[in-house]
């Protein structure tokens, strides 16, 4: 940090002439590809309609209000879906990823060469494939409903567990993991007493952090007819029953808070 | 020979026997309820299995050369999107973070922020981009406009964690040299978030990419648009490629972005 000296004073400046113009080299390159990324967009948008859209959005908050209070209680069974499916995909994908965590982890996978990379693909090609994908795919094979909801959440949920779950194994102590080998243990026995207890924590406070994720994802599943309140959300919008479909927000961001809330408390409760 | 025998035992999870049974039962009954209340057809799936192998068998061989120009637009205009969104969340979570912050400021503007960013979190991206795209009309612009805007709930929310964080003698020491706000944050704040705030940026960029594939589903723009063409048109040997693609995209995104979190730290 250099002290500059002026004629007569000195003033402290926070870089130094060089730092100074790689800054501004810096700035200037992110300003270029931002407009020009930016000038590709516009050259794809139509205009007239992004400067109207004040108008429309007026006028769409004018169809949702007051909102129909009463479709509520319709409501009350696809919410329940959409618990439904975060809760028991969530269950599914912990399940699944478990297995994969142990192949996957540098230090507890029988073969590096072969079934890390195998493992480990699993996990990318999951978490990479959007569950709204994932549904998309699913309900052409076993059909529209809430089932292929649970499959594409807990497919979705396999990769993020996974992958935070093998980081988590390839941290362990490994002095613990010696004392019970000292006893004599097999290595199953290991495995319960030397990695399980290690891994515990991590592991819940993953599987939370998921359902909590899951929640939401649940709530867009039904936009292709994967089940849970999505169906009824598209439903309303394809009727353009916006008085419906204010209900439905609502019921959704109180749906989202619910689930934050509950997930704070148990992690209170945890740790 | 007389002793007694001890056998160790691994302590239980919950130490309380009754809460241990109680959330036992609490589970059971859930889990029965959910089974009574969904209802799965059986028939369907056991005529979807055929089906869905036939399904899953159009898929392959992956066709990346008959629409080779539709899947290149695509992905470039995703690109485009995804850091355009990017740049334009992160600009406008900076204010909001500032203001989410507990340490920094006052009471309303901390729970004006805060609401901001729940609201921000509620919605999926999908759900926004469909009032997006119905507001301003197909194509990359609402799902940039999507993009950034949910941004700002996962942005503004962790940063905002990091700024309450902060070392507070830092800061003061900054504060006592009689600099006015702007300077307090810029020299006291800033420089103490900042590897948070690149991490946090280089993993967004990747989340944003992976969301830019769905939103086109909607009418969003980007490489999600040509997989919804591609199961539209029956090609499932495109939409085979453009999955591939978008898988392979995501894992050198994910390594490059962890490398470079890696090296900045």
């Amino acid at each position: 940090m250099p002290i500059i000296k002026q004629k007569d004073y000195k003033t402290w400046k926070k870089f130094d002439r060089k730092r100074d113009l790689q800054n501004w080299l810096c700035w200037f390159l992110g300003t270029l590809i931002f407009s020009f990324c930016f000038g590709l967009i516009s050259s794809k948008t139509i205009w007239f309609y992004v400067f109207d859209s004040h108008n429309e959005a007026l006028d769409l908050l004018g169809r949702m209000f007051p909102p129909e209070t009463n479709y509520f209680f319709t409501l009350i069974k696809p919410i329940w879906d959409t618990l439904n499916i975060a809760t028991i995909g969530t269950t599914i994908g912990t399940l699944i990823a478990i297995p994969l965590a142990f192949l996957s982890a540098n230090n507890t996978t029988p073969s590096k060469k072969f079934i890390r990379p195998l493992a480990l693909f699993c996990i990318v090609s999951s978490r990479s494939i959007n569950s709204v994908i994932w549904a998309l795919l699913l309900v052409a094979v076993v059909g529209p409903g809430v089932l292929a909801g649970i499959i594409a959440i807990g497919l979705r949920s396999i990769g993020f567990c996974g992958k935070l779950l093998y980081e988590a194994i390839e941290e362990i102590d490994e002095n613990q993991i010696e004392a019970i080998e000292a006893t004599g243990a097999n290595k199953a026995q290991i495995m319960t007493f030397g990695i399980v207890p290690q891994i515990l924590p991590a592991f819940t406070s993953i599987s939370i952090y998921r359902w909590d994720i899951n929640i939401r994802e649940a709530t867009v599943v039904g936009l292709v007819g994967a089940g849970g309140i999505g169906i009824e959300l598209d439903a309303q919008i394809g009727d353009l029953a916006w008085a419906k479909v204010s209900v439905i927000l609502l019921a959704i961001v109180v749906a989202v808070v619910f689930s934050e809330w509950i997930t704070a408390k148990i992690r209170k409760a945890i740790i | 020979m007389n002793y007694k025998k001890v056998i160790w035992k691994r302590k239980p999870l919950i130490k309380n026997r009754l809460l241990r049974i109680g959330l036992i039962l609490l589970i059971i009954t859930y889990l029965l309820s959910v089974f009574l209340t969904t209802e799965i057809d059986w028939q369907r799936i056991l005529e979807g299995i055929p089906r869905g192998k036939i399904f899953i068998f159009a898929f392959f061989p992956p066709d990346f050369i008959t629409r080779s120009n539709e899947i290149l637009a695509g992905i470039f205009e995703s690109l485009w999107m995804t850091i355009v969104a990017t740049i334009v969340g992160i600009l406008i979570s900076i204010p909001v973070s500032l203001g989410a912050a507990k340490n920094i400021a006052p009471k309303f503007v901390y729970f004006l922020s805060r609401g901001v960013i729940t609201l921000s979190r509620s919605f999926q991206e999908v759900i926004l981009a469909i009032f997006f795209v119905k507001l301003m009309g197909f194509g990359p612009f609402a799902g940039m406009v999507t993009l950034s805007l949910s941004t700002i709930g996962f942005f503004a929310k962790l940063l905002s964690e990091d700024i309450e964080d902060i070392n507070k003698s830092q800061a003061e020491a900054i504060k006592s040299t009689g600099s006015s706000w702007f300077q307090w944050v810029n020299y006291g704040v800033q420089p103490q978030v900042m590897p948070r705030f690149i991490g946090l940026s280089l993993y967004r960029l990747d989340i944003n990419f992976r969301e830019s594939a769905v939103i086109g589903i909607v009418g969003g723009g980007g490489i999600g648009s040509t997989l919804n063409t591609a199961f539209d048109r029956y090609e499932f040997e495109t939409a085979a490629a453009v999955l591939i693609v978008i898988i392979s995209i995501v894992m050198i995104v994910e390594y490059t972005s962890s490398h470079l979190r890696k090296l900045i730290k």
